[in-house]
């Protein structure tokens, strides 16, 4: 598959790579399937989305690169970053890797930013963390961080502290701190929705510049299919934690062949459908201690037929593009059916 | 948003001002005094504390002794200045102890939880449950007299209070995105104890001494009222006040004066710690 990404020919490994991840949290009713047989890959130079409803595992599958797991929860299949198999490795080799060469940055900047601590010595501080790099030299690279990522007046607004810094200026100087040690792999946890429309653009546009400049590969986790179109490269729809479709996102947005993905895209308002009706999608996401047999959509999705009783698997919808619905294997009617 | 509650704390800033500040001041003044005077003693103090002057004994206040002399013919005034040394070095002890041990007692309760939790905070409550003074006093009779364990008995006194106020401090903290986002970070847990909860932790506990200290002086007056603490001829506020109950009716500056130094010193260290209180609370930072 990865043959097909064109956008990220590299001979180095993939920054990320993901390989039948199931994660399981025992709780009182019983185990819940949380993540359930994911697999995706996120290459040097790229940026790719998760996107998916609240409780569709999106969180959960970056929380397991990171290592920071709820107690409970069981975890297996393998993750590898940049090669290296991340899932047998001991906390403290793990705990080096984070903030190191995997960054976060978490959706809500203000409350991931220590409101008694200035700014440039929690930009700095990874440094310190993982170089011994003392504080006034930590300070100094922060301060050279700050203007990369366009705060204004660097010098000056570094002394300050969270909140005295604007919701975008918060979320650029988490953007500022995770990139202080050069990460291969930066995963964005909906770092856009607490901000302005305008402002998240500012936002998007320093990712993609990070990505166009130091070829930072960049998982973008989100719920919000416009600043996907916008931002990705590729992208894997989650549902009910399992990938239901991936693909580049031109094919994805043109030619959605999963039928959650098309009804997430009408449901999603644009200028174009201003007049129209805004789709909702009847039903909720099932229960993830209680996944039903087969097709985890089937209850929700019009086009369902006797095949869906059975779990399908990534079927071919393109060259660059494959998703988990049975209608592909249906020829041709089926794709006329799924446009309409 | 930052925008909105920048301002919105300016104005209310604006509001109250002025009269916590006045406060804050009237308080800061006077233990600026004090603490100048114990410091200072040798120089701010006319004479020394323990001449006897049998020739002028009893004699009220006059231009030569400001607040006259006691039973021996020593000047009371200097007395006086030297009492707030001793009174102001068992506090800072006194709270030091209970700030240190407080801290750390609550840090670790909040932060590994579980059983230890459980028997810190059950033990704590068990010291808590004694009247302070009663509790001071078994400490001493236990202890043995001496300025220094009257300055460990007070500051085991303390304890309690700061580990309840740390570990509800920490327990706050321990819930926010930022402990989280410095795990993320690649933090390790002694880190974070030091450089992400500590900080953060570290206002209401100052707040909180500030407060301690006016009663630390309270404590170390008692004992010393009851002969327990400092020891004759050492002067400080409550042995003083014990002699001069003794002369009520024939010199009653004996009382006086000494009652005035600890009711203004407490005042002042009460005034600053409340002072504080408001300049430093919480919510009027976010």
């Amino acid at each position: 598959m990865s043959d097909s990404r064109w956008h990220c020919r590299t001979d180095k490994p993939p920054a990320l790579a993901i390989d039948k991840l199931h994660v399981e949290i025992k709780m009182q009713r019983g185990p819940a399937r949380v993540v359930d047989n994911v697999s995706m890959e996120v290459w040097p130079n790229e940026i790719v989305g998760i996107i998916g409803e609240s409780g569709s595992g999106k969180t959960m599958t970056a929380l397991s690169v990171l290592g920071l797991m709820p107690r409970q929860a069981r975890l297996s299949g393998e993750i590898r970053l940049s090669g290296k198999a991340l899932t047998t490795l001991p906390e403290a080799a793990l705990r080096k890797l984070r903030g190191d060469r995997i960054a976060y940055i978490p959706q809500d900047a203000l409350r991931a930013l220590n409101p008694v601590l200035r700014i440039d010595t929690q930009v700095g501080e990874p440094l310190n963390i993982h170089r011994g790099t003392p504080w006034q030299m930590a300070r100094q690279r922060a301060l050279e961080l700050l203007g990369a990522v366009h705060i204004p007046q660097s010098e000056k607004r570094a002394r300050e502290y969270p909140h005295q810094f604007s919701g975008g200026m918060q979320q650029r100087a988490m953007i500022a701190m995770g990139l202080a040690l050069g990460p291969e792999l930066l995963i964005a946890d909906e770092p856009t929705t607490a901000l302005d429309v305008t402002v998240q653009a500012q936002v998007l546009q320093l990712l993609r510049e990070i990505r166009d400049t130091k070829g930072t590969a960049i998982l973008f986790i989100t719920h919000d299919l416009g600043t996907i179109a916008e931002l990705c490269d590729w992208v894997y729809v989650m549902y009910a934690g399992t990938v239901v479709e991936q693909g580049s996102v031109e094919h994805i947005f043109d030619r959605p062949a999963h039928p959650y993905t098309q009804m997430l895209l009408r449901a999603t308002p644009t200028v174009k459908t201003v007049q129209e009706e805004l789709l909702s999608i009847p039903g909720a996401i099932p229960q993830p201690f209680d996944l039903p047999v087969g097709c985890r959509f089937a209850d929700r999705c019009p086009y369902r037929f006797d095949p869906c009783s059975d779990e399908p698997p990534h079927l071919q919808a393109g060259s660059e593009h494959t998703a988990r619905c049975w209608l592909l294997s249906k020829p041709q009617e089926s794709a006329a059916a799924s446009m309409t | 948003m930052s925008d909105f509650a920048q301002s919105k704390t300016r104005t209310r800033r604006h509001h109250f001002n002025w009269r916590r500040w006045l406060l804050l001041l009237i308080g800061g003044v006077l233990v600026g005094v004090f603490v100048l005077c114990a410091i200072l003693a040798e120089f701010t103090a006319p004479y020394s504390p323990y001449d006897l002057d049998v020739s002028s004994m009893l004699q009220g206040p006059t231009a030569a002794h400001w607040l006259g002399t006691d039973e021996v013919g020593r000047d009371e005034l200097s007395r006086v200045i030297f009492a707030a040394r001793i009174s102001i070095e068992v506090a800072l002890v006194a709270v030091g102890v209970g700030l240190l041990g407080g801290t750390i007692i609550g840090i670790v309760a909040a932060y590994f939880g579980g059983w230890i939790d459980v028997v810190l905070m059950r033990f704590m409550e068990l010291l808590f449950s004694f009247p302070a003074i009663l509790l001071a006093v078994i400490l001493m009779a236990s202890l043995g007299t001496s300025m220094l364990n009257a300055m460990l008995a007070i500051g085991i006194i303390f304890i309690p209070g700061f580990s309840r106020l740390a570990r509800a401090a920490t327990n706050d903290v321990l819930r926010q995105q930022y402990i989280d986002a410095a795990r993320v970070t690649g933090m390790r847990d002694s880190r974070i104890l030091v450089s992400e909860i500590l900080p953060n932790i570290a206002t209401p506990l100052l707040v909180e001494a500030a407060v301690a200290f006016a009663y630390a002086v309270l404590l170390e007056s008692a004992l010393s009222f009851l002969g327990l603490g400092a020891q004759p001829p050492e002067p400080s506020w409550g042995n003083m006040l014990s002699t001069g109950r003794g002369f009520m009716a024939q010199a009653p500056w004996l009382g006086i004066a000494p009652g005035m130094a600890l009711f203004l010193c407490v005042l002042g260290f009460n005034l600053l710690g409340d002072g504080l209180r408001d300049a430093f609370d919480p919510h009027l930072r976010d």
